[in-house]
Order: structure tokens, then C-alpha cells, then sequence
């Protein structure tokens, strides 16, 4: 690949961001940041989900991590916006906010993914709650009420063109996308993503191999863990407000639901599912106010199910979207 | 003790539950020796694999490589010391490509970072491009250099085996331990494999110990051929020997296997 792609998608999707902050109404901007910080999320769980072959169930956890980190230094240690620049700011609390995941990972992995097994699953569904438990009884930390007055990058101007405060957070969105994106891509056409491979398909072959099993998937972990920090770190800069109760097993469930349906072990397919499970509920707003009744979660769930049904290997599969792309042209 | 002795194995044995698996048993390799483990089914052949290679450690006894005793360590390490093995059911990475599984054999000779692999460095690249022209040479070998990108498991059953030989060859092993690569193949291709066992084992000086259930292929092949039965070894010798040992016989006899 092209050793300057992510350059380029950069400026382009930038551009693109552009038009997103002057036409799209708020509410719709929210969602689309939402998109963003969702597709992180499958990212970075596919990494350990995905490529690795381990189940964890933990992913909301390092995102509240994440997220608390952020919206912790980002209250009590202002950036002086006359010295460095104010978007800067905000990169350096999500790059604060991933390590703290990553060491979060770390701690939980050692031990865990020394057990072959699922005890992963269960390992990381208890952190998920533990973190949830701590932060519910830190006063410091809001509790209960939960976190509020978390700023976001203020506007920015562009040559002239007066922008909303969005595309601040546009900006700083899609720069964490796109290295969650080359970072994994680039790192599973190598030997590290092959040995995370290697596990999935056979960790007694691996082992046999010399591979030091235990390692590689702990890296793959600490890795995953970093970006779900991240994603935390936007969310919370997204939304101003975070609360325990966002950080709850169903969010865990949410991220493994857009990895299984995206295609276990593809790198468009959970981005490609994160985008519809994100917009779906908005989507079917509609029909709430035309029924009166909300019947989203119903429509919801049995899309899910019909979805599975019809492709269990889940949309993409192991492919890539381009690999579909290319056949249709051949043909 | 001789200079040249590869691998010494004292007394080990190993019990699953009230079955005595393999039994104080015992065998030197002489480096450079290609070997021959036989025995009845169940005997506890691939036990003695698992045990070499750390999958199970020997409740009793001790296994030496080059003097440095082995059997307390973990798989990856011994793979790392020099043994490498093939499995009696094939355990190819399926999902991945012929190509894929062949560089796995050499992941852990990788000095390149992730970070460099982030970044796209040029010694990433160099090392990356020098792997696979590694790996395509030792796919060579048994002509599979054009079924590079197909997935391993797409590949035929005897194809598979082979795959799997060329896999442990990346790890650039000492002691080379073969898991029945003959089974499932036809009369022509065990003709081939057996020349090119003898061809890796001059060109990549190596020690191979290899369990078979085709007597001709063990009796052409192997220098030297020790026998399990019930998990304890009753004969070894060379071949001529062995298919005259009275009690080798008596424990062939009444299997379908056929010691001429
Ligand atoms: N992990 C295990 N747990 C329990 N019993 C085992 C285990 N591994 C092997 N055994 C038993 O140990 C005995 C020896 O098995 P092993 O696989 O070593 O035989 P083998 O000589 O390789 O036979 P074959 O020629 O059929 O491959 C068998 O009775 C087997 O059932
Ligand atoms: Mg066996």
C-alpha cells in the first residue's frame, strides 16, 4: 500500500468535512460523531475478537477509562490556548486517555490471556463492571450524577469560512480513525497481525512455531485497549456529559454485535457495521412518531437475527469491501 | 558421552489418569541420525512428540538438547532451541495462505517492531521482502511456490503434509520430528516424499526423527528404529534387527500392520 494513503484519505475526508459541517443540521452532526467514535470502537475489538480469535467482553470498560482520563484532564488542566494550538489539546488528553486504556489492558491481559479458554470472556465482563462499580462510588469522578461540563474543541475559522465547533471535533475524530486504521491494516499484513492470525486458527500450531503465544496476545490486547480508550476520550468530548450507566455491559455487547455482523476478522466489514448499527435507531425515529409507540429495539433486533441468519459469517465475512468491488468489475 | 549427541532422553515417562502413556523411556539421537519411531496404535508414539516438545512434561525423568536439559520449558521455547514438529492431524493455519503459514515458521527470528511497521520503514521492508524469498525457497521444495496465496486448508490432503514439513523447516530446527507424514498418500508420492526427507535432512543438516505406520518407508529410510509398545520401548536398532526382534513380532502380531 501506498505509504502516503493516510495523508491523502486525511485531506479528503476533511474536505468532505467541510460540506458535512455547513449542511448537516446538528442533530444529524451529533450522530455522524457518534459514527465515528462507534467505528473505533469495532476497530479496535475486531483487532482481539477478529484477527486474535479471543473473546472479551470488556470493551466499554477501557472506554469509560477513556473517557473519564479525558474529561478529568480536560476540566482541570486548560489548555492555554495562546501558546499551543487549542485542537492539539484535545489530540494529546484522547493520546493520554488510550494509554490509560492500554495499561488498564495490560493488567487485565497478563493474566487472563495466559489461560487458553474463554476465560477472557469472563475476565473482561467482570473488569467491565468493576470500572463501572469504582467510578459509580468515586465522588471525584462524578458518581452516579455523572461527569458534567466536559468541553469540546471550540470553532475554528478556515480562510475566511467561519466553522461550527463540529468540525473541531471532525478533525480530531477522523485523525484517531484513520491512525486506528492504518495501524491495524498495516499491522496485520505483517508478521505481528499474522501471529495474531496464527492463534486464531491454531494457538498448539503457533506455540510449535516458537511463537510466544501468550505475548502476542497481549499485545493484540493492549493495542485494542488503546483505541477503545481513545474512542472514550471523543465520547466524551462529543457528548460534554458521560454517566457509569453508558459504560454498562450492553455497551461491551453493542461493539461485539457490530464485529460479528461487520464480518470477525474483515477491516471494512465492522466499520461498514458500526455505520448501520449507529444510524439504524436514528433511521427508525420516524416510525415511533408515526406509531406512537417505540418499536425500534423490536425492528432492531429482528434485523439483527434475520441478518445472521441469511450471512452467519457476517456481512463481509473475512473479505474487504474493495475485494467485492473488483470482482464486479471483472465479471 | 559422545561429542556429536543431539538430544538424550532419560527415563521419562508420562500417566494420563491410570494409563502409563510412555513409560521410563529412553533414546539418544546422534546428530545428523535419521531415526524411526514405530509401535502398534496407541503405543504412545505421539506422547513422545508431546513430551519433546513441551506440550506435556515428563513426570519422571529428563530431556537434554545439546547438554542443556528441556523438559521444564515451555513449547515456544523448545521451537526456539531447535526442535520442530509436525502433527498427526495436520494443524495448518487453514485459513491463511500457503505463503502466510510458511512466514509464521519465522516469526520469531523478526527484528522489526510494530512501530516500524507503522510507519512503513525501509527496514521493514527489506526484512519483509527478504522473508517471503525465504519462504518462496523452501516452497520450491515440493513445487507449492504457485499455490502461495491460496488458503492452506484449499490445499489436497498430501499437499497439506507437506505444507506442514516446509512450516517447521522455516524454523530453521536442528532436530526435525515428523508426526506419520507418509499417511494418506499414495505409493508414488511416499516414494517422493521419502527422497525429499533424505535431500532436506544433507541440505539443511538436520536430525530427524520420524513415527511412521508404512514399514517399508521406515525400514528404507531409517538408520536406526526404536520401538514403543504400551508406552515402553522394547527394541532399537537398525532395521534388519528390528524385523527380526522376537518381541517386536509378538507385539505386531495380530494388528494389520506388517513388519516386511
Ligand atoms: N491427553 C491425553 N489424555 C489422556 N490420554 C491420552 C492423552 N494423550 C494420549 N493419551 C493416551 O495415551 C496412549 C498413547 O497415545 P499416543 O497418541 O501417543 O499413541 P500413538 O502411538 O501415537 O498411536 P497412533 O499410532 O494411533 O497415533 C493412548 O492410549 C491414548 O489414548
Ligand atoms: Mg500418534
Amino acid at each position: 500500500m501506498m505509504k502516503s494513503a493516510p495523508l491523502i484519505s486525511f485531506v479528503i475526508l476533511a474536505l468532505m468535512g467541510l460540506m458535512l459541517d455547513q449542511f448537516l443540521n446538528p442533530y444529524l452532526q451529533r450522530t455522524m460523531a457518534l459514527v465515528l467514535v462507534n467505528i473505533i470502537l469495532a476497530m479496535s475489538l475486531n483487532l482481539v475478537n477478529g484477527y486474535t480469535g479471543q473473546f472479551s467482553l470488556g470493551h466499554a470498560g477501557f472506554m469509560a477509562i477513556g473517557a473519564y482520563t479525558s474529561a478529568y484532564l480536560s476540566t482541570h488542566w486548560v489548555a492555554p490556548a495562546a501558546i499551543v494550538p487549542h485542537l492539539l489539546f484535545f489530540i494529546f488528553y484522547s493520546l493520554v486517555s488510550g494509554c490509560f486504556a492500554a495499561i488498564a489492558g495490560w493488567l487485565v491481559g497478563q493474566p487472563s490471556l495466559r489461560l487458553k479458554g474463554d476465560y477472557l470472556a469472563i475476565v473482561t465482563l467482570g473488569f467491565g463492571e468493576i470500572i463501572r462499580v469504582i467510578i459509580l462510588n468515586s465522588s471525584a469522578l462524578g458518581g452516579a450524577r455523572g461527569y458534567f461540563g466536559i468541553p469540546g474543541p471550540s470553532p475554528i475559522s478556515f480562510g475566511g469560512l467561519a466553522l461550527n465547533a463540529f468540525y473541531s471535533f471532525y478533525l480530531v475524530a477522523i485523525l484517531w480513525v484513520l491512525t486506528c486504521f492504518f495501524v491495524i491494516y498495516r499491522t496485520i499484513s505483517s508478521t505481528h497481525g499474522r501471529a495474531f492470525m496464527s492463534i486464531r486458527e491454531d494457538e498448539i500450531a503457533a506455540d510449535s512455531l516458537g511463537i510466544h503465544t501468550t505475548r502476542v496476545k497481549v499485545k493484540s490486547f493492549v493495542l485494542s485497549s488503546f483505541f477503545a480508550g481513545v474512542a472514550g476520550s471523543l465520547f466524551s468530548h462529543c457528548m460534554n456529559f458521560i454517566a457509569p450507566s453508558t459504560f454498562s455491559m450492553l455497551m461491551s455487547i453493542n461493539v461485539v454485535i457490530m464485529v460479528v455482523l461487520g464480518g470477525m476478522g474483515s477491516m471494512t466489514g465492522p466499520i461498514l457495521a458500526a455505520v448501520i448499527i449507529s444510524v439504524l435507531p436514528e433511521a427508525l425515529r420516524p416510525l415511533q412518531e408515526l406509531t406512537g409507540q417505540d418499536y425500534r429495539m423490536v425492528i432492531y433486533s429482528l434485523i439483527l437475527i434475520v441478518l445472521m441468519l441469511v450471512r452467519p459469517q457476517g456481512l463481509l465475512g473475512h473479505k474487504e469491501i474493495w475485494n467485492f468491488w473488483r470482482k464486479t468489475r471483472v465479471e | 558421552m559422545s561429542n556429536n549427541k543431539l538430544l538424550e532422553i532419560k527415563e521419562i515417562s508420562i500417566q494420563f489418569g491410570g494409563l502409563k502413556a510412555v513409560d521410563r523411556f529412553s533414546m539418544d539421537l546422534e546428530s545428523g541420525e535419521l531415526a524411526g519411531l514405530i509401535g502398534p496404535n496407541g503405543a504412545g508414539k505421539t506422547t513422545v512428540f508431546n513430551l519433546l516438545t513441551g506440550v506435556y512434561s515428563p513426570q519422571t525423568g529428563s530431556i537434554d538438547l545439546e547438554g542443556q536439559p528441556i523438559h521444564r520449558k515451555k513449547t515456544f521455547e523448545i521451537s526456539r532451541l531447535g526442535i520442530a514438529r509436525t502433527f498427526q492431524n495436520i494443524r495448518l493455519f487453514k485459513d491463511l495462505s500457503v505463503l502466510d503459514n510458511i512466514l509464521l515458521g519465522q516469526h520469531h527470528r523478526t527484528q522489526y517492531g510494530i512501530w516500524q511497521v507503522v510507519l512503513q520503514t525501509p527496514g521493514f521492508q527489506r526484512e519483509e521482502a527478504q522473508k517471503k524469498e525465504e519462504a518462496l525457497e523452501l516452497l520450491k521444495i515440493f513445487n507449492l511456490e504457485k499455490k502461495q496465496s491460496a488458503p492452506a486448508g484449499a490445499l489436497p490432503y498430501g499437499e497439506q503434509r507437506k505444507l506442514e514439513i516446509l512450516r517447521a523447516l522455516a524454523t530453521k530446527p536442528k532436530l526435525l520430528l515428523l508426526d506419520e507424514p507418509a499417511a494418506g498418500m499414495n505409493h508414488s508420492e511416499t516414494t517422493g516424499l521419502m527422497e525429499i526427507i533424505s535431500m532436506i535432512r544433507e541440505r539443511f543438516n538436520l536430525t530427524i526423527l520420524l513415527i511412521e505406520h508404512d514399514m517399508k518407508f521406515v525400514m528404507k529410510i531409517c538408520e536406526k528404529i526404536h520401538v514403543l509398545d504400551h508406552g515402553v520401548k522394547i527394541a532399537e536398532g537398525i532395521p534388519s534387527y528390528i524385523q527380526n526382534h522376537a518381541e517386536v513380532i509378538k507385539a505386531y502380531l495380530g494388528t494389520d500392520e506388517e513388519l516386511h
